[in-house]
């Protein structure tokens, strides 16, 4: 949302919306880039150059037969490149770009930064596309009048942590092609990089508490507890299927391990390995405790997470392990 | 096709390919009446087969057919043409290029080279034909190539045709308004460049700088259009009008064609008299050097790149391959070469060394019963007048007899067209003992009603002669004329006085008259085209351009480049007002204030939510406000989609019946 906007919001009270525009322009900068007239940069394409080399072929071609029909096509065509120009230029200028959903994948994954493109304007923008520098676009897209669209633009990933999304390009040849129109944004948008779970390994010790069989069956173990809402993160496979379609958000099963006795994950359990790799293992007992619906807690040197089941406890438990020994917040 | 290499971003779509063979139909279509048949039929095949291909995913050919069939192209091509340059030749190997270049299609970069080669075949039609027509179809052309190129630029599947015409509609609109100050502004430099083809230009039937019987004739019934005169003065006489134009000196006995030799001959001396006449020519193009003008041109007065033969005849220094402008000043009475170097006395008396005796000896006849030279002209054309001599345009043969030719006119068909009149009678002058020559050239002409000009058409080609009489100079003497009204051949008479005869009509509304005037307003706009569009060139520039200060190229590209850059200034600040920010309207203002108590409550719009999910997220928590919240968001969804002034006045009240929400 833009600054303006937010200051219409409070018209009468006007040293409250002076310091919320100020707040919020503050706050927006990191989320919200506006691409402006001056900073939108074009040059011709290949295409472009071979059009223009075309056209002078025309003009000479036209002035050796002094032909007044070929002289028109000729200067037809050379508007048309300026025109084009034009238009190539205008289709970039007032866009927003915001940060979308960043869903976290493990190291060595493909992370997918959504983008949302708003175009505040009557005009239509046409095949927007996403690059990092000096590589080709990713994807494209347009965006209606007045409307959003969300396209992505991917990066792979090496290592845990916080992976930032960094500069990238927001550029588009349209209309014909003969003109590339670009500019660079850099966003606060970050997504979140687990550590990769190893193949398989060790079992985790039972010392740390009272012990039960992680790969062994936790099934058929849960009672049903009820339903909830669905939240973010939860698994598809617990979405009770048949509240779908009614005019209320969603339901997810709940199960209760009462049966199950608590699990702890403990890095002090893994001393012969280093950090990274104590770490991978980690990550392969919270998944594995998660597939065996067993209830599990997470102990790391300064931190610790209590015993506990579903998506947002794994999340959190892999979200510890990501940041280990690093910044709690994204860059 | 996925086999190919092709990813799946750079892979053209089937809908785009179909489109861009029928774009390319659009643009060879033209020139394919004017290919050799088994050019037009390869090109069609191939354009079908890869439509074929398209739709049933046939494989590409081998790269060895594709050579094979270029190599046999290249020696069709030649086989026809004799070459493989020169216009004909050239545009019927980029036709047939651009087909071949079919076989390869499959990504969108060919497709960029393709329609590159469309936008260049474009051009070349304009080497065959600039008729006002041709106009709208370089605008609908241009239109289809370009949406060809939106079209195939664009990622994806194809757009709507109807976005990518419109769109490409819109661009060349907007560039005409830059395209005129360009053909205005832009220094047009005096062309050729380079030597042309001999083929270049279009061609055309006209008077060629050789004459035999049956060349004149064969004109006599075409409508083309020979050129177009604008009198600044009034308009001489008709029977004063001769246009003059190669002048024809060499005789073989069957042919009277310029001399080679007089070419380095000086400028003659002349004395003109009478009143200067002013005018204007629009010579369609010709392929040939010369030029007509009115009898007899000011010397000093010529045009640019052009100059006077030393039989004073008016030629331009190249071919006029395209239509040529030009202004002349002429005087109707002269006296020319009242001196008669001895070198053109020769060439002007010069007969063949044998044939037609009996015309030679009735020349001699009246040479010894005269008492001068005009006396013997006056014997020639009392013999045309008085004796059965007929004007038509369809004369029997002259026999096989080569040599004879004029025997066999004068004494047994006695039936001609102009040439043969204007060829006996030089004949007889010469032998006769007086210099004579034969002058091709345009006579009469017709006035359009609508505009002061005159029109000369091929059918008004005509011959006349010019003899030499001491005191006089030459004497322009048009033999034809002496024959006898009443035995001109009807059919000629009707093939042309049907002009005539609708001009007399004019007043009434019957058919010709009508489509007399049809014709003399399409005539008139064609010649404003011809004159203010297709005839500006460097001299009509620099003479236009001068009237406004801008005589000189540097003035003409500054003014362009002002111009240039003030249009397009104009278009980038229209495209950013399209591209400017919509100022949020009425009702995102209520609905949004209408949402600001929610936000005490916690609740805030997401920039990336729309409303109805706002409402919905809200109420999951907030059941209780299931009422005012519902009311609000169907009153803005109303005025959003159905934009009614009643819809506003429902969402003022669903305003104010949220305010007591606490």
């Amino acid at each position: 949302m833009k600054p303006q906007s937010a200051a219409r919001r409070l018209p009468r009270r006007w040293i409250g919306s002076r310091i919320d525009a100020w707040v919020l322009r503050r706050v927006q900068r990191q989320h919200v880039a506006v691409v402006p007239r001056s900073r939108v940069y074009i040059l011709p394409t290949r295409f472009g150059y071979g059009f223009a080399l075309m056209t002078l072929v025309m003009l000479l071609g036209a002035t050796n037969y002094s032909n007044s029909m070929a002289f028109a096509l000729t200067f037809l065509l050379a508007a048309l490149g300026l025109v084009c120009m034009h238009h190539t230029h205008a289709n970039l200028v007032n866009l927003q770009l915001r940060g979308g959903q960043v869903e976290p994948v493990y190291a060595g994954e493909t992370m997918h930064f959504e983008l949302l493109l708003s175009n505040p304007s009557r005009r239509i923008r046409h095949d927007l596309q996403l690059g990092w520098p000096r590589l080709a676009p990713q994807s494209s897209g347009d965006v209606g009048a007045a409307a959003q669209t969300r396209l992505k633009i991917s990066a792979p990933t090496l290592r845990r942590g916080w992976q930032d999304c960094g500069l990238f390009s927001l550029s588009t040849e349209f209309p014909l092609g003969l003109f590339r129109a670009w500019t660079w944004i850099e966003l606060d948008l970050a997504g979140l990089v687990y550590p990769l779970p190893i193949d398989a390994g060790l079992k985790p010790d039972r010392s740390g508490g009272a012990g039960g069989d992680v790969s062994g069956g936790g099934d058929g173990q849960e009672e049903f507890a009820g339903l909830r809402a669905y939240r973010a993160g939860d698994s598809l496979r617990l979405v009770h299927w048949k509240s779908l379609g009614k005019a209320q958000p969603p339901m997810v099963k709940q199960f209760s391990d009462s049966a199950s006795p608590e699990l702890w994950l403990d890095w002090a359990a893994l001393p012969a390995l280093d950090i990274e790799a104590r770490l991978s293992q980690l990550a392969r007992w919270v998944l594995d405790a998660q597939a065996a619906h067993v209830v599990f807690g997470l102990r790391l040197p300064g931190a610790e997470i209590a015993p506990a089941s579903g998506d947002d406890h794994v999340h959190a438990c892999l979200a510890a392990l990501a940041l280990f020994g690093a910044k709690p917040s994204p860059p | 096709m996925s086999k190919h290499a092709a990813t799946a971003a750079e892979h053209l779509p089937q809908r785009s390919l179909l489109r861009l063979l029928a774009v390319m139909l659009l643009v060879i279509a033209p020139h394919l009446l004017r290919l050799p048949a088994w050019e037009a039929a390869l090109v069609l095949t191939i354009t079908t087969w890869r439509a074929a291909a398209a739709l049933r995913q046939w494989r590409m050919p081998h790269p060895l057919i594709k050579a094979a069939l270029t190599l046999a192209v290249f020696a069709g091509v030649f086989a026809t043409y004799g070459r493989v340059w020169g216009q004909n030749a050239g545009v019927a190997l980029l036709v047939v290029m651009l087909s071949l270049k079919l076989t390869e299609l499959r990504e969108r970069r060919d497709v960029m080279v393709t329609v590159f080669l469309l936008y260049f075949l474009l051009v070349t039609h304009f080497l065959y034909s600039q008729e006002l027509w041709t106009i709208a179809y370089l605008l609908i052309s241009t239109t289809a190539i370009t949406a060809v190129l939106i079209d195939v630029h664009h990622e994806g599947d194809a757009r709507p045709a109807r976005m990518a015409l419109r769109l490409a509609g819109t661009l060349v609109l907007q560039s005409l308004p830059l395209m005129l100050p360009m053909f205005v502004l832009f220094p047009r430099l005096p062309g050729p460049l380079w030597t042309l083809p001999d083929d270049a230009g279009t061609s055309r039937s006209g008077l060629g700088d050789t004459m035999s019987p049956g060349d004149i004739s064969r004109l006599a019934l075409s409508d083309e259009i020979a050129f177009r005169v604008r009198f600044l003065d009034p308009a001489p006489a008709d029977r004063d009008r001769y246009w003059r134009g190669p002048l024809l000196t060499d005789f073989d006995g069957i042919t009277w064609r310029a001399s080679q030799r007089l070419a380095r001959a000086p400028l003659p001396e002349v004395r003109l008299e009478g009143p200067a006449v002013r005018y204007e020519i629009t010579l369609e193009p010709t392929r040939q050097n010369g030029l007509f003008a009115l009898d007899l041109p000011v010397a000093g007065r010529l045009p640019e790149r052009s100059r006077l033969t030393a039989e004073y005849q008016l030629v331009s220094t190249e071919p006029v391959r395209e239509l040529r402008r030009y202004s002349l000043v002429s005087q109707p009475r002269y006296r020319l070469q009242l001196q008669l170097p001895d070198a053109l006395r020769e060439a002007a008396l010069a007969l063949p060394p044998r044939g037609n005796p009996r015309a030679q000896a009735l020349a001699k006849q009246w040479r010894a019963d005269a008492s001068g030279d005009m006396d013997v002209v006056r014997s020639a054309l009392t013999l045309f007048h008085n004796d059965p001599f007929a004007y038509t345009l369809a004369p029997p043969s002259l026999g096989r007899d080569d040599g004879d030719r004029i025997d066999a006119f004068l004494f047994t068909t006695r039936s001609g067209y102009c040439e043969h009149y204007a060829g006996a009678f030089t004949f007889l002058m010469r032998a006769a003992g007086i210099p004579a020559r034969v002058v091709t050239g345009y006579a009469g002409g017709d006035r359009n009603p609508f505009g002061d000009w005159y029109v000369l058409r091929q059918a008004n080609a005509h011959a006349w002669s010019e003899v030499w009489i001491a005191e006089q100079g030459w004497v322009r003497v048009d033999p034809t004329a002496a024959v006898s009204p009443d035995r001109v051949d009807r059919s000629l008479s009707q093939a042309r006085g049907l002009r005539d005869k609708a001009a007399a009509g004019l007043g009434k509304l019957d058919w010709s008259g009508l489509r007399y005037r049809l014709e003399s307003t399409w005539d008139w706009i064609d010649a404003r085209w011809n004159g203010m569009v297709l005839g500006y060139g460097t001299d009509q520039q620099r003479e236009f351009l001068s009237r406004i200060g801008l005589g000189d190229w540097q003035s003409m590209l500054l003014a362009l480049t002002g111009t240039v850059t003030l249009l397009l200034t104009a278009l980038g600040v229209a495209l950013m007002r399209r591209a400017a920010p919509v100022p949020p309207d009425a009702a995102l203002l209520l609905w949004q204030r209408g949402l600001r108590p929610l936000r005490k409550l916690g609740f805030q719009q997401r920039p990336d939510e729309g409303a109805r999910d706002f409402v919905q997220r809200v109420l999951v928590t907030r059941p209780d406000l299931t009422e005012p919240l519902r009311r609000l968001l169907q009153a803005y969804l109303r005025v959003r989609y159905e934009s009614e002034a009643a819809a506003m006045r429902e969402l003022e009240a669903a305003v104010r019946n949220i305010q007591p929400v606490r």
